[in-house]
């Protein structure tokens, strides 16, 4: 009981994989909308922070921390330019739903 | 040096036409392309006076041109007694036929380009004559079926006039095969293709043989026989002569200047220059006397029967050169070049003449719907006259001295070929009278059958195309004195042409033909006089009788008409089978075979297999990721299951 309530790298590990998959879920699950998309690959992106940060301090080295600034950096530079294409394809096709985005089909 | 001149100012005068044909004026044209062939035509008279009086003949090195270590060629003018005669006739008539384009092509679209090709062809023709080796005696040879591809084509709207060149160069091509082997064997047996080294070493070589597929030939026979099948393309020997006759869908000047006068000589001009060779060659002799022979009866009998003015000539001509053929299988190859001297004149002047009254009768070419035209166009009927007579060899003009020559050259060879080429000589001789006077009558005569319109309109031809038919009658009446009495052509000892021509002793039957009957020698004569008479008989004074005789003998007269079939028989044998050759080529082995196989088949898997694999694509976003995570996993899967086993 005692193991279990104090919050060990097991616990961090455990909520990142939920993290991952629920993204992962909701790019494949999502059918309606691409915002919904670009926020389950944000979710994923953060669960990979979760796990980096954890090992970081589980295990007394600073890169991880370092490399999660550089991740959250990208992410945020990801998500801009994910919006702006947005944005734009909306202006020329009139829609953003998934089902409707299928121009490289065979 | 003149030489030079010479040869090279018609190319000069067809290059700056040619190149400019679109920017400089129809005058300009004409004054440069003419005086270019005037010059050279007048610079040939000294030259040939430089030769045949004082011996100045001389070999002219240019420049090299092919040196593949035992395969020597040189670019050289070679001018000796034949060349020069060649020369003085192909400018000559070159350039009074440029002076007469310039008023027959009046009314044409492109009179530049006309006169481009003209001196174009003049300059092959010289480069034929003056060659010093086969091969460029082989290059002046296709030049000149270049041109005259150019010039019967020249109305290039009319689909037959571009048939009928097509027709000229391809059986052309069939006998430029033969000579080309001619060339090829030349070489192999004597290691060079100089005329000189050629000639000098022929008696040597006698006896040598060539073997083609596995059978002995003798090696001379074989090249005589080859080089003799290209001089029958050339010059429209049976069997390689149907090209002729369609060639008069060109101009009528180009109709005078080449399919008359000198491109279709080049073959005689080939055997005479030849005859070191062909003197060694008695097989070859045989064939070309039977070839000219059978030649010059056989182009007869179809004059007798055609309408089309130009087409009577034509065949006139293929006949005359089946007489300066055989003339050379009797070893009188003299009395063949004499003879192609004064045909050249008489038969320029023909068909320029002829071209005059086509010009009179707005472009109407069939005889039959002229007649009564002769007191409206007096001179080019008295031109006509004039030479008509030298073609049936009446005495005096130009035609007497070289028919007789030849006739009596054929008997004098008194062999079993020569009396059989005199006797179809003398047949010929009579034909030709007939053809020629029926022609005369038929044309000139008797009612006009043109529409009123056609007969108001005929007028005598302008002075810049009757001055060049005076020149030409000039010609056919005094060369054959000129050539007979004063150059002794034809004499026996062969003074006159040195050692341009060769006749071995034993084959000399222009010594001989003066101890020959006094009947064969008027035979020629009379036969002439004869056909004339006859002629007139038939068409002046009967002129319900040849229709008669036509239905009576209908076989023969078809056969004649239709030109022995020969058109129809080649059509059956080699055109047909080849269309369908082609046909099956192409349908089937090119579009179904390689085309399938090929690009198509290539064409068609790709496009197949991109449908197939494509449809693999559905688009959607969430599909991609989900690829990529089930690879990521199976990749993750592949690496742990590894570290751990």
């Amino acid at each position: 009981m005692n193991a279990f309530l104090e919050i060990g790298l097991i616990h961090y590990i455990v909520l990142s994989s939920l993290l991952f998959t629920i993204g992962t879920l909701g790019i494949f699950i999502n059918r309606k909308n691409v915002i919904t998309l670009l926020l389950s690959i944000e979710l994923m992106l953060l669960s990979v922070n979760i796990n980096f940060v954890a090992f970081s301090a589980y295990l007394g080295n600073l890169t991880g921390q370092v490399f999660t600034m550089f991740v959250l950096t990208v992410a945020a530079a990801e998500a801009a330019i994910g919006l702006a294409i947005l944005v734009v394809y909306f202006r020329n096709r009139g829609t953003i739903a998934v089902e409707d985005i299928h121009m490289m089909r065979g | 040096m003149l030489a030079y001149f010479i040869v090279f100012l018609p190319v000069l005068a067809a290059i700056y036409t040619g190149l400019g044909c679109r920017i400089i004026s129809v005058r300009h044209a004409q004054i440069v392309t003419c005086l270019g062939t005037i010059i050279s035509a007048i610079l040939s008279w000294v030259l040939f006076y430089n030769v045949v009086m004082q011996g100045a003949g001389a070999t002219v090195e240019i420049l090299p041109w092919i040196h593949s270590d035992e395969f020597m060629v040189n670019w050289s003018l070679k001018v000796d007694q034949l060349t020069a005669v060649m020369l003085v006739v192909v400018t000559s008539v070159s350039a009074l036929v440029h002076v007469y384009s310039v008023g027959y092509m009046a009314h044409d679209e492109h009179p530049q380009r006309f006169m481009a090709y003209l001196s174009l062809f003049t300059f092959f023709m010289l480069m034929l004559v003056t060659a010093n080796d086969f091969v460029q005696l082989f290059f002046g040879w296709e030049g000149v079926g270049l041109s005259s591809y150019l010039l019967i084509g020249f109305w290039d709207k009319k689909p037959s006039a571009n048939a009928a060149a097509m027709k000229a160069f391809i059986v052309n091509r069939i006998g430029d095969f033969g000579f080309a082997i001619g060339i090829f064997s030349v070489f192999m047996i004597f290691g060079s293709v100089h005329f000189a080294d050629v000639f000098a070493a022929a008696p040597s070589k006698i006896n040598e043989t060539i073997n083609i597929a596995g059978m002995q030939f003798p090696a001379l026979d074989f090249i005589c026989v080859m080089l003799f099948i290209g001089a029958m393309g050339k010059s429209a020997q049976i069997g390689l002569h149907t090209w002729l006759p369609d060639a008069m869908e060109g101009p009528t000047p180009v109709s005078a200047l080449i399919h008359a006068a000198t491109m279709v000589t080049a073959g005689v001009f080939l055997v005479a220059r030849c005859s070191p060779l062909f003197e060694y060659a008695p097989h070859a002799l045989m064939m070309v006397t039977a070839v000219g022979a059978v030649t010059c009866l056989f182009a007869g009998t179809i004059a007798i029967t055609q309408n089309d003015i130009k087409r009577i000539i034509a065949y006139s001509t293929c006949s005359q050169l089946g007489y300066m053929f055989f003339a050379c299988g009797v070893s009188a190859y003299s009395a063949g070049i004499f003879h192609l001297m004064t045909h050249a004149f008489f038969k320029a002047l023909l068909f320029l003449g002829a071209g005059s009254v086509i010009h009179a009768m707005s472009d109407e070419q069939d005889i039959r719907n002229m007649g009564g035209i002769w007191k409206k166009i007096p001179i080019t009927y008295a031109l006509f006259w004039i030479g008509s007579l030298a073609l049936a060899g009446i005495p005096f003009f130009a035609g007497y001295f070289s028919k007789d020559a030849i006739l009596e050259s054929a008997y004098a060879a008194d062999t079993n070929i020569g009396h059989f080429a005199f006797y179809m000589g003398l047949a010929a001789a009579f034909l030709t009278a007939l053809y020629s006077w029926r022609l005369i009558i038929i044309a000139f005569h008797g009612a006009p059958r043109a529409s009123d319109e056609t007969m108001h309109h005929i007028h005598e031809s302008p002075n810049i195309m009757l001055v060049p038919l005076y020149f030409l009658a000039l010609g056919a009446v005094v060369s054959g004195a000129a050539g007979y009495y004063i150059l002794h052509m034809v004499s026996g000892d062969g003074a006159f042409w040195q050692d341009s021509i060769k006749v071995l002793e034993e084959h000399n039957v222009l010594e001989k033909i003066h101890h020959i009957p006094t009947l064969v020698k008027l035979s020629p004569l009379i036969a002439g006089i004869s056909g004339i008479g006859l002629a007139y008989f038939l068409y002046m004074f009967r002129p319900g009788l040849p229709g008669k005789i036509a239905a009576a003998f209908r076989p023969i007269y078809k056969f004649f008409y239709n030109k022995w079939y020969f058109d129809e028989f080649y059509d059956w044998l080699f055109v047909r089978p080849a269309k369908r050759i082609g046909r099956f080529l192409w349908k089937i082995f090119d579009i179904k075979i390689i085309d399938g196989f090929g690009p198509n088949g290539a064409a068609f898997i790709t496009r197949f297999s991109s449908i197939r694999f494509g449809v693999v694509q559905t688009g959607y976003v969430y599909h991609y990721a989900f690829v990529m995570m089930v690879g990521l996993i199976g990749f993750i899967t592949w690496y742990i299951y590894r570290s751990l086993g």
